[in-house]
């Protein structure tokens, strides 16, 4: 019974749970708009760990951003308006999936591009070549040599 | 083949991406670009280190002169080495320097400024709200106003002599023509 107790535990350890940096204090109490939140703070990064948003980091920074989206939404602001504000302090990098504007067109269609112009190299490839030649036909000994090595194989 | 040119265009790319990269290894990603370059200061009223000073430093205090804004913070290694550079510029009295302690406990931001010298004109403490407003994602971070409130440099990391004199400076002469 203990074995099956601690090999649950174990189990359970070895799933790995992701640490919440997000701490009670922090949280709302009307869990609509707290999820909102949670929402809106994975949409940013955080500017000290810089590969983490504001959601998952432990840094100071990340928790005043934190406390500051939720006082945000608290008093009413919507989503965007949140990130607009965040925005308008730490400039573009602070959101982690960058806007679809004329600045960021080539990093949003460079990969579309890159395939198109793949597919057309393979294109062209392709029809640049001449028909392979249809194969002369087969000779009165070759196909006599055919014959025979159909029906040995055959005969197996 | 007459199109054999063609074959040449992955090179060329391949090249012109390395020059790319290579330009990009001399960027400092610790340095990022401020949002608010030539954006007015945000309004703030931070109270002063020691509640018998009075004023703390608020955004009036920006307003028709060139100043220099500084974020430091006892807690921050790197800022004591910038601090006789501050000490030095407040001394020339080209500029003048304003303090924010950031996140930090009055009296350790008190014994700081004792023990390596006071050059700002005046101190705001801010518990990280001001910061924000501000842009700022660590200390040191120093700011350069125009006359008009607005922010026009914005330096992270400690500000060395170099800085000073090559940067500084001479921004603060244009600012002030």
């Amino acid at each position: 019974m203990t074995r099956l107790a601690l090999l649950s535990i174990l189990l359970w350890a070895a799933l790995g749970h992701p640490a919440l940096a997000v701490r009670p204090d922090e949280m709302l109490a009307d869990p609509k708009l707290e999820a909102r939140a949670r929402e809106v703070s994975k949409e940013l990064r955080c500017l000290v760990c810089r590969n983490q948003s504001v959601d998952d980091s432990d840094a100071d920074l990340a928790h005043d951003l934190r406390v500051l989206v939720r006082e945000r939404i608290a008093a009413g602001d919507s989503d965007d308006q949140v990130i607009a504000y965040i925005r308008s302090r730490y400039g573009d990098f602070v959101l982690l999936k960058p806007p679809l504007e004329t600045g960021t067109l080539l990093l949003w269609g460079g990969p579309v591009l890159i395939v198109l112009f793949g597919v057309a190299m393979i294109g062209r490839f392709y029809r640049g070549r001449p028909a392979p030649a249809p194969a002369p036909p087969l000779s009165e000994d070759e196909r006599r040599r055919l014959d025979a090595l159909l029906k040995g194989s055959g005969g197996r | 083949m007459r199109r054999r040119w063609l074959y040449l265009l992955p090179a060329a790319l391949f090249v012109l991406l390395a020059a790319a990269f290579y330009r990009g290894l001399g960027i400092d990603p610790n340095i990022l670009p401020s949002a608010l370059i030539d954006q007015e200061v945000p309004d703030f009223a931070l109270p002063p280190l020691r509640p018998e000073d009075g004023a703390g430093f608020s955004s009036a205090d920006l307003k028709g002169h060139v100043s220099l804004v500084n974020a430091f913070a006892s807690w921050c290694a790197p800022c004591r080495t910038e601090q006789p550079v501050l000490n030095a510029l407040a001394q020339s009295k080209r500029v003048p320097i304003y303090g924010i302690d950031y996140k930090d406990k009055s009296e350790a931001g008190l014994a700081y400024l004792a023990e390596l010298g006071n050059p700002y004109v005046k101190i705001g403490s801010d518990a990280g709200r001001v910061g924000i407003e501000w842009g700022m994602y660590g200390v040191p971070e120093t700011f350069l106003v125009d006359r008009l409130g607005r922010i026009r440099y914005k330096h992270v990391g400690p500000l060395t002599q170099e800085v000073v004199e090559r940067t500084i400076l001479p921004l603060v002469a244009r600012l002030e023509k």
